[in-house]
């Protein structure tokens, strides 16, 4: 509020003072903007500067080229160890579906009627599958699984997906470097919309 | 009173002139009426309610007793009580905002018990300062409010089944509400923490147990998208992100974040189950659309609709809703004989961008059977397309963003059902 008080004493200075009537109008232009750049700003600024501490423990999301994988490794023989004790009531016996969707055992493809939308052959991304389990599974205590047992589980329903052996080894590196069948699957219509 | 024969008629199987309702004092019928409790003597010229004292004051108050059924239908996975839906019930309601209490509702892991003292937003990624925000600063932002409607992406999936659904309008297309939420713009806290070159995207992510998280792209972040805390002037429920809620006017209720904790700015997506493996639409050719996140214009008729019955012949209103997430509704337009013939329906102000827009229509209804539909037109030019138009373009396994026009069955004893009808 000062920098407009000010800029109406500058105005009637820069106006009504005869000596200096024609100095820089681009002057009085600037302090216009800088008046309502100003007023649009008008924040109180409370953000407190956050730590890497803080940033590294709530930053989960993890990215398709592997970013923001964890350390750790798994394989699908002790994935599904981990799969019967904490996703099978759901998901049923080799991710078939029961109250949950379905994981495993496409049978029909995604130009059938009706298709089979399940993850080895829709989901674009194995990452994915990392990222949502340690999110947000199993639904009852999300959370409890080590990274050691999230790669595990991964590989194993992969592996039920046909996508990986049984023996392979799940890491950050390794889950990065699938190519899922439904890679180039999708349309980003909001971008195609834009042009 | 006019004569129902004297009334302009403006297309076919009844429609009367929008203008009508001011210009004439008609006489509606109304679906269960009874016209013979009207006429009951009473001993007394008071109703018993008007014998003695009412009730004292209440802290919060609640509707009335006779409104029960006015809720909320809700429907969760068998395993997992906070993993479902739950609809506003759109055919028991009027006007255009939603009640807080009857506000739809999408939960991946149920509504967390959030204590706003130790519930915090952090802002990093692409800025030059990475910045935390408790509630007690945030309520010291400078806030806007805007009325603005909240559509599920799988809003209205019945409509893809073979068979058209038999059932209310709200259990139909009800998850879809309309709020005015208050809150501070985004773009003053993402221009606080100085958003740096490779900033394109920004994945929110709320405090349930899903940690659910999308990613947005920046300019609509830096458009329109409010970080709310009231809705409808109270303080938003926990149930709709209690006390903090990322709103993305017109765009799919999945990425309008509850319980909003974390904005990570990015240079690309993060290829979110919600944005992957759901929330994306699989169309004939085998390819999906993805990122699809504007909530296309629809309409509905919400009076008379499925399970209303329309008492006798006569005059009746039909009243429905409209919304488009790229802006306002410029015209609605109705018809009572299978989309021969259409009218313009009056459209209730004030219209707003991106907001449920109320429009009403007289209709003189002589007993014939019938089939009503409402299509809507926004201020893009765009056009609510028949359902054999969507079916075409889409396919039916998309199961996301249906919005045909709906049509509903009148029978010459005046029930209603829903068909399938272009």
């Amino acid at each position: 509020m000062s920098i407009m008080v000010n800029y109406c004493r500058l105005k009637r200075f820069l106006f009504f003072n005869k000596r200096i009537r024609l100095l820089p109008i681009l002057f009085l232009f600037t302090v216009i903007s800088a008046c309502h750049s100003t007023h649009e700003k008008i924040v109180p600024r409370l953000g407190i500067p956050a730590s890497q501490e803080l940033i590294q423990q709530w930053n989960t999301d993890v990215f398709s080229n592997g970013e923001g994988l964890p350390a750790g490794q798994g394989t699908a023989i002790a994935g599904e160890t981990i799969y019967q004790k904490y996703c099978l009531s759901c998901h049923g016996l080799d991710g078939t579906g029961d109250s949950a969707d379905e994981l495993a055992g496409a049978e029909h493809s995604l130009t059938d009627n009706p298709p089979d939308k399940i993850m080895g052959q829709y989901w674009p991304y194995a990452t994915t599958l990392f990222d949502f389990t340690r999110r947000a599974m199993p639904l009852n205590s999300p959370g409890i699984l080590s990274n050691n047992e999230l790669y595990a589980v991964t590989a194993y329903l992969l592996y039920l997906n046909g996508i990986i052996k049984q023996d392979s080894i799940m890491n950050a590196e390794n889950l990065a470097a699938i190519k899922m069948s439904n890679r180039h699957g999708f349309i980003d219509v909001y971008h195609r919309d834009r042009k | 009173m006019t004569k129902h024969s004297d009334l302009k008629k403006v297309a076919g199987g009844g429609l009367l002139d929008r203008r009508t309702f001011v210009k004439k004092g008609l006489v509606f019928s109304v679906a269960v009426f009874n016209a013979e409790s009207l006429n009951a003597t009473t001993e007394s010229s008071r109703s018993t309610w008007m014998e003695m004292p009412g009730e004292s004051f209440s802290n919060y108050g609640q509707p009335s007793e006779h409104e029960r059924e006015v809720i909320r239908w809700t429907m969760a996975n068998s395993m997992a009580a906070g993993n479902g839906v739950s609809w506003t019930p759109l055919h028991k309601m009027e006007g255009t905002i939603t009640p807080n209490g009857l506000h739809f509702e999408r939960h991946h892991n149920g509504v967390p018990k959030i204590d706003p003292k130790k519930h915090q937003l952090l802002i990093h990624g692409a800025v030059n300062h990475p910045l935390v925000f408790d509630m007690e600063a945030l309520l010291r932002y400078p806030m806007t409010s805007r009325l603005t409607f909240i559509e599920c992406g799988g809003n209205s999936n019945a409509g893809w089944r073979d068979k058209p659904i038999q059932t209310v309008a709200g259990y139909f297309h009800g998850m879809a509400s309309c709020s005015e939420w208050t809150g501070i713009p985004l773009s003053l806290l993402l221009n606080e923490a100085q958003l740096k070159g490779p900033a394109k995207w920004i994945i929110a992510e709320g405090a349930d147990a899903s940690m659910m998280n999308i990613s947005l792209p920046l300019e609509k972040a830096m458009d329109d998208c409010l970080l709310a805390i009231y809705q409808n002037g109270e303080r938003i429920r926990p149930e709709n992100g209690y006390p903090l809620r990322l709103i993305v006017p017109g765009w799919e209720g999945v990425v309008n974040i509850k319980w909003l904790r974390r904005l990570h700015l990015t240079n690309r997506p993060s290829m979110t189950r919600n944005e992957t493996a759901k929330y994306t639409e699989l169309l004939p050719s085998g390819k999906a659309r993805q990122f699809s996140f504007v909530m296309e214009a629809k309409s509905i008729i919400t009076h008379p609709s499925y399970g209303q019955k329309l008492d006798g012949s006569g005059v009746y209103q039909i009243s429905g809703l409209a919304w488009s997430g790229r802006g306002k509704i410029i015209k609605v337009e109705v018809s009572a004989d299978g989309g021969d013939t259409w009218a313009e329906a009056e459209l209730q102000e004030p219209v707003l961008s991106k907001c449920f827009t109320r429009f009403r229509m007289p209709w003189s209804w002589e007993g014939q059977a019938a089939i009503l539909k409402s299509r809507a037109i926004d201020e893009t030019g765009y056009i609510q397309p028949e359902r054999q138009t969507l079916i075409t373009e889409r396919g039916k396994h998309g199961y996301f963003h249906y919005n045909a026009i709906v049509s509903w069955g009148v029978s010459e004893q005046g029930e209603m059902a829903h068909v399938y009808h272009g």
